[in-house]
């Protein structure tokens, strides 16, 4: 089965508040993502992960009546959190995903204490039919 | 296929045939799955490249035993003079002299070796995907580009779901030998099990590029086929060769051309593969009649009753629930019972069939699966409940994780819908 855990964080100044953290404390985060997609790829597990860019570069895009694209620039002042980053996992259980899930939020912040961000999990749309 | 030096497909077969009974041969000779399992992909990918251009050698087994043996030898070797620099322990013999290539072994062990492997790839100790994963690689002789591909994750990530299983056949100290008598039953369930995983994984495939998973399904019917020429007499080795077959069969009328499910008695019946539903009929008929009936035999026998119909009007649905009555009896599985309630209702009308899940409503295993939802919406618009059946059937889209299964609900749904409010 697979999932995607998705960890949201919030924003600072139209920036990721994580660039705000002292360097070390950057650092061992940035270690632990690193050594976490590592160890996903050893259990056999991960399918995906990517981070994203700050959400001061996001854009929202609409289509024009003449299917043309429409922009339009962040910051996005009504929203609080932004995806950060995701993971696709393929586990055999539900338990272990959330074993996962809880790992990721744990990721450590300032003074390396864990963030505990939330994590939503959702399974992705690939199971077989079931033959009637 | 992820190599194009796979060129020509009869190599390819043969290859593939020969796969493990040559890492059989390997491994007995050098008593180290794991290694033995790398020189062997190695003496694949060789004959892969070499046999097209020089054409395939007179004695293609004992070829691929000796380029694997060679590989084997210079691992071992390297392995020795690293431990040497480690250690600084000097071996007594020459790598040689310990590994000197014996000649080629007989037929009869060489074929057992087939399904030994199996039994080991296969063994409970792994995990399902891992066996999965391994019996391929193994005992089919895909690469694990191929295996990746066809599970849709990146090639590294099964190149560690693969070693981490031949890492946990070391450390089990399962063996390469077949299981004892005790505990035979048990472990060819297991086999079983995994076959039909994978034959499921292509059939039902519902990502990804459909025709690299249908290759699943033949890999899964070439592995069971295989293990019922060496097991003529078990039944449930002929059962689930027939299940395949028969389900197989069906394949080009069960999806439309934009990749919708077609349900059973909505499908071209004229393009079924009558050669397979041949095939499949006359082994579950075989095995039938021998006496000792399991699971993949009635389910196969369910199969042939479907395939036997020219019409879906046709379907001789006393039959199909005198069986799923007996399967019900065999295993507590609650998707039998959903299956048993739709074969009553067939029968009986669909009142009885809906007085039946009712019953599963208390069953933990399937209260929140939407394959219940899924069935009662089926049966209440069966009885003329359009309305409640309307609300089923999205209860049903929204719980499955399959899009071709969502997308089959809520065109049901929006069907009825229409239907009611043109009315």
């Amino acid at each position: 089965m697979k999932y995607m855990l998705m960890m949201n964080a919030k924003r600072g100044k139209g920036d990721w508040a994580v660039m705000s953290w002292p360097e070390a404390d950057l650092k061992a985060h940035i270690r632990f993502m690193k050594d976490f997609n590592k160890e996903l790829t050893r259990s056999g597990e991960l399918v995906a992960a990517e981070g994203l860019a700050s959400p001061g570069e996001a854009r929202v895009v609409r289509a024009r009546k003449n299917g043309t694209p429409e922009v339009t620039d962040g910051p996005f002042a009504e929203a609080k959190e932004f995806l950060a980053g995701y993971w696709i996992v393929d586990c055999e259980t539900t338990e272990r995903v959330y074993e996962i899930a809880a790992r990721a939020s744990a990721a450590p912040g300032p003074g390396g204490v864990p963030l505990n961000l939330p994590i939503e999990v959702r399974q992705v749309m690939s199971a077989p039919p079931v033959e009637a | 296929m992820s190599e194009g030096c796979r060129s020509g497909v009869g190599d390819e077969n043969l290859l593939r045939e020969l796969a493990p009974q040559v890492l059989g041969a390997v491994i007995r000779r050098f008593r180290d799955f794991s290694a033995a399992e790398d020189a062997v992909q190695e003496a694949l990918v060789a004959a892969a490249t070499q046999w097209p251009v020089d054409g395939v050698p007179d004695n293609p087994r004992g070829w691929l035993i000796q380029v694997a043996s060679r590989r084997m030898t210079d691992h071992l070797r390297t392995e020795l003079a690293r431990r040497r620099r480690e250690t600084l322990v000097v071996s007594q013999a020459a790598p040689d002299e310990q590994l000197a290539p014996a000649p080629d072994e007989d037929t009869a062990i060489e074929r057992d070796d087939t399904l030994v492997l199996l039994f080991m790839c296969c063994h409970p100790a792994l995990t399902r995907s891992s066996a999965i994963a391994l019996t391929l690689r193994a005992v089919g002789g895909l690469t694990t580009a191929e295996i990746a591909n066809a599970f849709l994750v990146p090639e590294a990530t099964m190149a560690q779901r693969i070693s981490r299983a031949k890492h946990t056949i070391k450390t089990s100290g399962v063996g390469f030998q077949m299981p004892g008598r005790r505990d035979r039953a048990e472990r060819l369930a297991a086999v079983l099990h995994v076959l039909y995983l994978i034959f499921n994984e292509g059939y039902a495939s519902s990502s990804g590029d459909t025709l690299q998973r249908t290759e699943l399904s033949s890999e899964a019917i070439r592995l069971t086929r295989a293990m019922h020429n060496r097991l003529p007499e078990d039944g449930e080795v002929a059962g689930l060769l027939a299940l395949m077959l028969l389900t197989d069969a069906r394949r080009q009328a069960r999806t439309g051309p934009d990749g919708e499910l077609i349900p059973l008695d909505k499908q071209d019946r004229t393009v079924w593969d009558r050669s397979a539903i041949a095939e499949g009929i006359a082994l579950v008929s075989k095995t039938l009649s021998r006496g000792s009936v399991g699971p993949y035999q009635l389910q196969a026998a369910i199969a042939a009753v479907h395939d036997e119909a020219a019409r879906a009007e046709d379907t001789d649905w006393p039959q199909i629930l005198a069986l799923y009555g007996l399967l019900k009896r065999m295993s507590d599985n609650p998707m039998v019972a959903l299956n048993h309630a739709i074969a009553v209702s067939m029968v009986h009308g669909p009142r009885a069939g809906l007085e039946l899940l009712q019953t599963l409503d208390s069953d933990a295993r399937v209260a929140g699966h939407y394959r219940l939802d899924a069935v009662r919406a089926h049966l209440l618009e069966m009885a003329g409940d359009h309305e409640a059946a309307i609300a089923r059937y999205h209860a049903a889209a929204e719980r499955t994780a399959s899009i071709p299964e969502r997308d089959y609900l809520r065109s049901q749904a929006a069907r009825l819908t229409s239907h009611t409010s043109g009315t």
